[in-house]
């Protein structure tokens, strides 16, 4: 399924003015147009950004940040311009780059408390600040090691600690939980719905990963080939509510495939030979089994399920 | 992992204006490069030349023997001109990671995520080069000087040659501006270190030699344009009012030298971005 525009979909945010604005943005990098007409708005609180790798999603923390000139359009972050105020936003901002980064040649401690320096905050206060963060992201035993010995989740939690060293008001985390092994990851995942829920830190979450943006976040932005495909609550962009089934048949599943988009059915394939057909109204049980009675296939599976986010995401990008 | 809620609160205290974080960025810097003993050592060894010279002005001020060793404005031009193998040593030590090691570890999106701009960054990294050359070649022969005074005894010197004290601070800055800007520019080319300081010392050495290749063949020392270094010997000679070593025109070794400076600046501007466009 294609679509052909983004999908507006859910009540607007409890604060009117959102936190980070675009209108028309349109980012060329070398020969690629990255981002392709972009109007979103990031209401406040923690918004995802949820698109398939190559979406667009890092061009646009990277233009929000100011690193790259968009060719067109218009972008303010906190009500600033990004064109004007780069600088004045960069200092109410922090960023957790997707991509391996720190200082060289400093020990844990020092890097953080650098970077609060670096955001303006005096040096007793940036050090203090960087032990209180370092604790709170749970390298406070390990942060007298020089961060060039850390492991990968260690790596990305001084990210997060040299993005928060600052207190920012709002944090763009790009793809945070990269690398990391399940019980980190979980780990990362809480803190950074601490930050959003219990902190008062708005967040912007990168990511591939629809599980992740479920936990985190309540609104979100889908992103597909450079474009905006949809945002609202997640609640919205999971769409109206339908039956959701998960369905196997015995040997000609693409046919029951057609069968069930012929007959108006949503359907999406997965990788177990499981597809999930959504079906309106009550009877979707007995329609499913009926159509597949009526030509002749015999039904292996069907289970009802419950409607996910990458449900949603499958529909408005418009594949599986 | 426990979350510490105690550990993380908003910060309620002062912050700094923007336009100061090169400052951060150049005593970080100079911090990490004086934490180093090898480091300490060459900055020591660059100052012998300067204690033989202070031993020459005292026994010309207070033994008639050693009257011959009475310094002269030129003095100052061989003694600048003596510690440019320092500069050389200096600009490769301090300089060559400058960037380079930034751009290995990711670390220049940190930087400009900061509320700092591209050129302050480069400001805060110059500033270590910047500092370090100065201590080497501006700041030992202006307390030279003063040394002559002081053993003098009188300022009869400085009257006789006025001009010594724009000279050194003239020609201290361009041979500082000048190895400060390109190894900045090479260090912002690559990754690697060593392979900047390879670059480095690839420029000096070759070009030198290129020069010299080019005047055995054609007799013309014109061309000395060709050659860094000896355009900066050229540009002292002019400065301390010595007369020149080659035939090439004051302004045009003044050209060659704002040239590199203003070619490694628009490097530094093409090199010096959060995201690097591979097209």
């Amino acid at each position: 399924m294609s679509t052909t525009g983004p999908i507006p979909v859910g009540p607007p945010s409890p604060d009117a003015s959102p936190v980070v604005d675009l209108q028309g943005v349109s980012v060329v990098y070398g020969r690629q147009l990255a981002l392709r007409d972009v109007s979103a708005a990031f209401p406040s609180g923690a918004v995802g950004l949820l698109g398939p790798n190559g979406a667009g999603k890092s061009t646009m923390l990277k233009a929000l940040l100011g690193f790259i000139a968009p060719t067109q359009g218009r972008m303010r972050v906190l009500g600033l311009d990004v064109t004007t105020s780069a600088l004045e936003i960069r200092s109410r901002i922090g960023y957790m780059p997707e991509s391996d980064a720190h200082i060289p040649g400093m020990s844990a401690v020092a890097f953080v408390a650098y970077c609060g320096q670096l955001a303006g905050l005096p040096d007793a206060d940036a050090m203090q600040r960087a032990h209180e963060v370092l604790y709170y992201v749970g390298l406070g035993e390990a942060r007298y090691r020089n961060v060039e010995t850390y492991s990968t989740g260690m790596k990305q939690r001084i990210k997060l600690a040299q993005a928060l060293v600052h207190d920012p008001d709002l944090l763009f985390l790009d793809e945070p939980t990269n690398g990391m092994d399940p019980k980190g990851r979980d780990e990362m995942l809480v803190l950074i719905r601490d930050l959003a829920q219990n902190k008062g830190v708005n967040l912007i979450v990168s990511s591939h990963l629809l599980p992740d943006i479920e936990f985190t976040c309540d609104h979100v932005v889908v992103m597909d080939k450079g474009a905006m495909v949809a945002q609202g609550t997640l609640d919205a962009v999971k769409g109206p509510q339908m039956q959701v089934f998960e369905l196997r048949v015995k040997d000609d599943a693409e046919r029951m495939v057609g069968l069930l988009r012929a007959a108006g059915y949503e359907c999406h394939d997965t990788d177990d030979d499981v597809m999930r057909v959504f079906v309106p109204g009550e009877s979707g049980a007995a329609a499913i089994f009926g159509l597949a009675a009526s030509h002749g296939l015999q039904v292996r599976h069907l289970r009802q399920s419950v409607p996910t986010l990458e449900d949603a995401f499958a529909r408005v990008v418009g594949g599986a | 992992m426990p979350i510490h809620d105690q550990g993380y609160q908003r910060y309620a205290g002062s912050r700094a204006r923007t336009g100061a974080a090169w400052q951060v960025i150049a005593l970080a810097g100079i911090r990490t490069v004086l934490s180093e003993r090898k480091f300490l050592g060459l900055l020591l060894l660059s100052w012998v030349p300067f204690l033989v010279r202070a031993v020459q002005v005292y026994l010309a001020a207070n033994f008639q023997q050693a009257s011959f060793l009475a310094p002269k404005g030129e003095t100052f031009r061989e003694f600048l001109e003596t510690q440019s193998i320092f500069v050389f040593f200096i600009t490769i030590y301090v300089g060559s990671g400058l960037i380079a090691a930034d751009r290995r570890a990711n670390a220049l999106q940190l930087y400009l995520a900061k509320p700092l701009s591209r050129w302050e960054y480069v400001a805060g990294k110059a500033a270590v080069l910047f500092v370090f050359l100065v201590f080497v070649t501006f700041a030992p022969a202006v307390l030279l000087l003063l040394v002559q005074i002081g053993f003098a005894g009188s300022l009869s010197f400085v009257r006789q040659n006025l001009y010594l004290v724009p000279a050194i601070t003239l020609y201290s800055l361009a041979q500082v501006l000048l190895a400060s800007s390109t190894m900045l520019a090479l260090s912002s080319l690559s990754k690697s270190s060593r392979f900047v300081g390879v670059m480095y010392s690839g420029l000096i050495f070759f070009t030198a030699a290129l020069f010299n290749a080019v005047r055995g063949v054609t007799g013309q020392t014109w061309l000395a344009f060709l050659s860094p270094s000896d355009v900066l010997e050229q540009l002292g000679d002019a400065i301390f009012r010595q007369p020149p070593r080659f035939d090439m025109p004051v302004w045009l070794a003044a050209t060659v030298v704002l040239v590199l400076i203003g070619g490694s600046a628009w490097v530094l501007e093409r090199r010096v971005r959060a995201v690097e466009v591979v097209s």
